[in-house]
Order: structure tokens, then sequence, then C-alpha cells
């Protein structure tokens, strides 16, 4: 088997990301703010956010984000292929997962964890689909939706973020994650939001 | 991966053992299906399931109520069902008789939706509804026409958000937990097995709905059913679909053009 390519990470070697992946429910809304801001036009990766809402809301995340980040954003599309570049945020009232060709797709199968969109199915299929390039970011939020997703990532050999409890408005969300898995980075939110800019790293 | 591998597999045998056909099917959401029906049929692998299914046919009736997602509610998006009340219902007046279909019609909330609004337009008694399904469960559900009361309540708002004309409890008869939907809705609808991942066109048609069920396949499939509706419709026949669907990314993006795209209402080209 061919060698892979790696990149280095605070000094830590892996594997090149191909996707970020963002999840996030109470509080949300602040804390993905905070976390983008000043997000620049020119990142590589694509990146995707999913936060709980109610089903029939209009997607306003959309056009708070775009105020704030350089790069730009979208309501990501059923069958839409994942472009470099692009902050994808997660539409109301079905479930979002990445197929194995690297494009959205669109369900409405039961909500879980009472969550439709869920970040578990996000996470899940995005281990599936990037296996050891997805990395999964889980915020604040008040209840147990992603935490199984996050362990689906770094079992694939992903990166796993997980707010600091203490940092987040609501902690449940990070303490559900801290209880299945050791993720690779625990931090407050502008931390991660110095270690995004890392994540885009190039090649070594 | 070897569940991928075995993922494939049971997809062909399903196909080979029964022409279900759902090799086409958007994975990823597939393979959660698979993974409820394991759960729950008590397999420990997706190869065990498809030694079940291969040998036991009712098994395989069990696997298939994971696999179609019978999820649906009546005047689900309301605004949809408005925008056919104002700007679809005019124009299909100007037909004679029409034919109508609900594509992927699952449990039948749909059809009795699009009865109930025809015929407060005055068009039910010349309208012909062809309401297809892969599923005979949800075909024979849809054809008794009896669901849940819990849920009245949901549909009630939906009807009156949609433009609803009289009072949604003139439709049904409510019986214990159950609300028995007024059967004269229906005789001008026939319900029949079709798939629009193998079958082909049967009848012109000048409005089809097919709402949500697009989402669940992959490009090519999405296309050949696109194929099947372009084919089917008449001159400037209408084609609503899902609140997220769109034509975008498919090959059929110049043939159809947005009457109401918010409500992602199109119309043959």
């Amino acid at each position: 088997m061919s060698r892979q390519p790696q990149i280095r990470l605070r000094g830590r070697s892996r594997a090149p990301l191909e996707a970020i992946l963002v999840g996030a429910s109470a509080g949300g809304v602040e804390a993905l703010m905070n976390l983008f801001d000043g997000l620049p036009a020119d990142f590589r990766l694509p990146v995707v956010c999913m936060l709980h809402m109610p089903e029939s809301g209009d997607n306003l995340l959309v056009e708070l984000l775009a105020r704030r980040v350089g790069l730009a954003v979208k309501e990501a599309e059923d069958k839409e292929r994942l472009r470099g570049g692009v902050l994808y945020v997660a539409p109301a009232g079905y479930h979002l997962s990445i197929e194995m060709d690297r494009s959205f797709s669109l369900s409405r199968e039961e909500p879980r964890h009472f969550s439709r969109p869920s970040i578990d199915i996000l996470f899940e299929s995005a281990a599936d689909a990037y296996g050891a390039g997805a990395a999964g970011a889980l915020l604040t939020g008040a209840n147990e939706d992603g935490a199984a997703g996050l362990l689906a990532i770094a079992r694939a050999g992903g990166l796993t973020l997980v707010q600091t409890p203490s940092d987040a408005q609501v902690r449940t969300m990070p303490e559900a994650a801290l209880a299945l898995l050791q993720p690779d980075f625990l931090l407050p939110i502008d931390a991660m939001r110095t270690l995004l800019a890392e994540l885009d790293a190039p090649l070594c | 991966m070897p569940d991928e591998i075995e993922l494939r597999l049971l997809i062909e045998a399903i196909y080979l053992r029964y022409s279900y056909d759902f090799r086409d099917y958007a994975g990823a959401s597939l393979k959660r299906r698979v993974r409820q029906a394991q759960a729950q049929l008590d397999c420990p692998t997706i190869s065990a399931l498809q030694e079940r299914i291969l040998h036991d046919p009712k098994a395989f009736m069990q696997l298939l109520q994971f696999l179609t997602i019978p999820v649906s509610e009546m005047f689900r998006d309301p605004g949809y069902f408005l925008a056919l009340r104002q700007q679809v219902v005019p124009l299909l007046h100007t037909y004679p008789s029409l034919k109508v279909w609900v594509a992927g019609c699952s449990t039948g909330e749909e059809v009795y939706s699009l009865a109930i609004l025809l015929r407060e337009e005055g068009l039910l008694e010349r309208t012909m509804i062809y309401a297809t399904d892969i599923n005979p469960h949800s075909l024979e559900k849809a054809e008794q026409g009896i669901f849940a009361l819990d849920h009245i309540r949901t549909y009630t708002e939906n009807y009156q958000r949609s433009g609803g004309k009289r009072a949604f409890s003139d439709y049904y008869t409510a019986a214990y937990d159950r609300a028995l939907f007024d059967k004269t809705l229906r005789d001008n609808v026939t319900f029949a097995d079709h798939s629009l991942a193998t079958d082909s066109v049967f009848a012109e048609t000048q409005l089809i709905s097919c709402r949500n069920v697009l989402i669940y396949f992959n490009r090519g499939l999405q296309d050949r059913a696109l194929g099947l509706f372009h084919e089917s419709l008449c001159h400037r026949g209408f084609l609503g679909l899902g609140s997220k669907e769109s034509l975008d990314f498919s090959g059929y993006a110049r043939q159809f053009e947005a009457l109401v795209r918010q409500e992602r209402i199109f119309r043959k080209r």
C-alpha cells in the first residue's frame, strides 16, 4: 500500500482533512457566530454546520453567518456536491447526510433525539464518506444528539473537537460527547476558532 | 468496509429475488434503514439479514416496511396546496378532463388532500387520480383512508392554512382513535403498484405531485423518474416536488420552468 499523505497539526502527524462538520443546539447561534467569525474567503475545506431548530422555521442562520464570514454561505441542497471554501447550513425539517460521492442527500426519516436534522446522522454519514478525512465539532446544546456521531468520526480515524462544557451556554451536549469519547481537542470557542485556521493547513 | 459490500449484496439479492430495485437509492439513508431492520429482525450482520430474506418472503415484507419511508401528513406544507389552489387550479379548469398522478403516494395522506382540494375547486368529478407506490402495505392503507385521530389537529391546521373552504371535520367520521375519510373522495382514485425505478409511463397527465420521494434516489435514478414525469405530462403540464427538492442538479433543469419557485411547482416547457 502506498504511503498516505500527511499533514502536521499541533505537532502531530495525521491524514489530511477533507471536510469540517459542526453541530450545535441550544445556545448554538451565538456559538456558531463566534466560531466562524472572520473565517477567510480562501478557506479550502468545505464546512457544514447544523443547528437544531423548529421544523418549519425559515433559515435565518444563512443570512446571519453571511454577514460574519468571508466565504460563501448557503443552505445545503439535495444532491449538491460539497465544494471547498463554502460554509453550508443544514436545512430545517430534514436529515442531512453526506453520500460516498461527497454529495449531500436529504431525508425525512423519524427524528433522532427529537431532532430533525440530527447531528448524529450528519456525523455518521460523514464518517462513512470521509473516514479519517472528517473533522467533527460538537458545541453547546441541551440534548445528547451528536455524541454518537462524534464517536463514529473518531472510530473512522477522523478528528474530534468538543467545546469545553464550562464555555458552553448549555453543557449537556458537550458533556454527552465526553461521556463517550476523549476528543482530540477540548477547547473553548475562541481557541477552536484559531484551530479552524490550522485545520486548513497544506500537506507537508 | 465489509458492511458496504454486504449492503450492496443485500440490495442485489433483493432485486434478483423480489424485483424491487433499490440499487440506485441514496446510500446513507438506505444503510440506516437496513441497520434498523437488522436490529428489528434480530440479524447480527447484513449478510444474515440477506440470508433470511432470500428464504423468507414474509421477512422481506418486514424489511420492505423499513426500506420505504411511510412518513406523511395531510396538507403537509400548506403553502404548496395554497399555491396549487391559487395558481394551478385556474389553469386546470381549462381542461375538459384531468389526470393527476401522485407518485410515491405512501399511505395516501397526500391523495386525500388533493382530492379534497379538487372537490372544493369543482374539479374532482372530472379528474382521475392515479396514486402509485411500490409498497403494497402502504397502498392497502391508502385505499382504506383511515388515519390516526391524534394527527387530525395538525391536519386541520394545515388544511386551514392551505386555503380550505369548509370545516375539515366535514370530510371524516371519528370512530374511537381513528378518522375514516369520506369514501366518495376516492371514487375517482386508482391505487396501483408502480416503481419509478423499473416501470414506465402509463398515462398522459396534467399534474404530477411527487414530494419527498426523489430525495431517496441518487442522481441517475432521479433523472429516470423525472424522465417519466416529463414523458407523462401533457404540453405545459405541472409538476410539484417536496419543499427542499429542486431540478437544479438534475438533467431536466431546462425541460421545466418554475411556476411557483418557493413551493417547488414547475411547468413543462
